[in-house]
């Protein structure tokens, strides 16, 4: 039985032009709720630039990918947006009154007027291993992510990587799994140190196993897996395994953006320059995912973007009332709203 | 200003001109090459640009440091001497080096 959750709009994407569209919506009484792949905010910024450097925020000679995310979460405080991280969105489609249902991955489902698709450059999805002949086992045996831990009890278990996801789910399931082997490519793990002691230390009292090297071949039938072929650099071993977890880090996939009736082009979502909306009435695009003639994929195209197409999300949400434009300089009502008044 | 030659997974040759100071992958995108994604843009988060140095040519271009080696366990497929064209700087001694570029940078 899945929960359906009303509000005014869904943002599919919490990186930082989702973010800030918070602002400018909320600015106009507009809630929002925003949904990511990702188990945190900050989309691109947050997950491949977080210590590095951005200097071209305006008022902002040099902010990096993490700061940035901190300061517009900070910035949206006021308007309580309501966060679903680790969730994809499925399914967005047109109600008869003209409203929208988003459906998830969670199974969650909203209710809202308007849709704005703050993607970026796709969502975040796992990077498949180099290693031949994995479809087939993808799903059945190969996961690429842990939704039910009681799933892999018992089982002969094979964990590929050297960072924190392989470390976290290594000794999560230790203690559950029959056997469980962690392969990395080197003898270094990219890890938090604690996880690493644990990991190193479970290894010494011979609790689980650790192989320097690459998985090179998979046996199995019918999606099911038997065993794994483990190569080092002059050793090759055959382990056994009933699933083998591969954290081989992400990669920014379109994923089902592409479904839902809305015109693209070349995995990029045309808009209008005067609000950034879809070919479909109520869905708005912004951030890196739109494109329009002279679009710039800079963070502070995205911010215009968002104050924009706000206005026109306006009237969808409150198609009796009038907007007056105020600036939060001098007007007490919008700074009442930022709790500065 | 020094000379990069890209070999595609097809064999197809592209023979560029680099800038002193432009890394690798930069010389690849301004050339439109086939086989580099350069997803996070040269920041050494994503392991998308690699190419696979010439054998001639390894011991010149060198060994990865640290933080590229961590991001090599993302790579696609790796080779003894494969780089990440983002983090390899173009100078006069690598005038003439010679890459080759994967089918599939795993996205």
């Amino acid at each position: 039985m899945s929960e359906t959750i009303k509000t005014d709009v869904v943002i599919i994407g919490a990186g930082p032009c989702g973010l800030f569209a918070v602002f400018e919506l909320g600015l106009l009484d507009i809630k929002a709720h925003l949904i990511d792949i990702l188990d945190k905010v900050g989309g691109q910024c947050a997950e491949l630039y977080p210590e590095k450097p951005i200097y071209d925020i305006p008022g902002i000679p040099m902010v990096t990918g993490h700061g940035l995310t901190e300061a517009l979460m900070e910035q949206i405080k006021p308007f309580h947006p309501n966060f679903h991280l680790g969730e994809m969105v499925l399914k967005v489609e047109k109600l008869a009154d003209a409203s929208f249902r988003v459906t998830t991955d969670r199974d969650k489902t909203f209710e809202c007027k308007c849709v704005v698709i703050a993607a970026g450059g796709g969502s975040f999805q796992p990077k498949r291993p180099p290693i031949a002949g994995i479809e087939p086992y993808e799903a059945k045996s190969v996961h690429y992510a842990v939704r039910k831990m009681e799933a892999f009890r018992g089982k002969n278990l094979l964990v590929v990587g050297g960072g924190d996801s392989a470390l976290d789910w290594t000794l999560n399931l230790q203690p559950i799994a029959k056997r469980l082997t962690l392969v990395h490519r080197r003898d270094e793990f990219r890890g938090a140190p604690d996880s690493v002691n644990k990991m190193r230390a479970l290894v010494a009292s011979g609790d689980m196993d650790l192989k320097i090297g690459q998985v090179t071949a998979l046996e199995g039938d019918n999606g099911q897996l038997v065993a794994a072929t483990v190569k080092g650099k002059d050793t090759s071993d055959r382990i056994e395994c009933d699933a083998m977890l591969p954290f081989f880090g992400l990669t920014m996939k379109l994923g089902p953006v592409a479904e839902w009736g809305i015109k693209m082009e070349d995995e990029l979502i045309p808009v209008d320059t005067a609000a950034f909306e879809t070919n479909i009435p109520g869905i708005f695009a912004i951030g890196d995912i739109n494109t329009y003639p002279g679009k710039l994929k800079l963070i502070l195209s995205g911010f215009h973007e968002g104050a924009l197409m706000s206005q026109k999300i306006y009237h969808y949400v409150y198609p009796d009332k009038r907007l007056v434009f105020q600036y939060t300089t001098s007007s007490t009502n919008l700074q009442k709203k930022l709790g500065v008044a | 200003m020094p000379k990069i030659t890209f070999i595609e997974h097809d064999g197809t040759k592209h023979e560029v001109e680099a800038d002193i100071g432009s890394t690798v992958m930069e010389a690849a995108l301004k050339n439109d090459i086939g086989g580099i994604v350069a997803e996070c843009g040269g920041g050494c988060t994503c392991a998308t640009c690699l190419v696979h140095v010439d054998d001639a040519w390894s011991e010149i271009v060198g060994p990865p440091s640290s933080e590229e080696d961590q991001m090599l366990d993302a790579a696609f497929e790796l080779k003894p001497t494969s780089r990440l064209s983002c983090q390899i700087k173009v100078t006069e001694s690598l005038d003439g080096l010679i890459v080759h570029t994967p089918s599939y940078q795993g996205r």
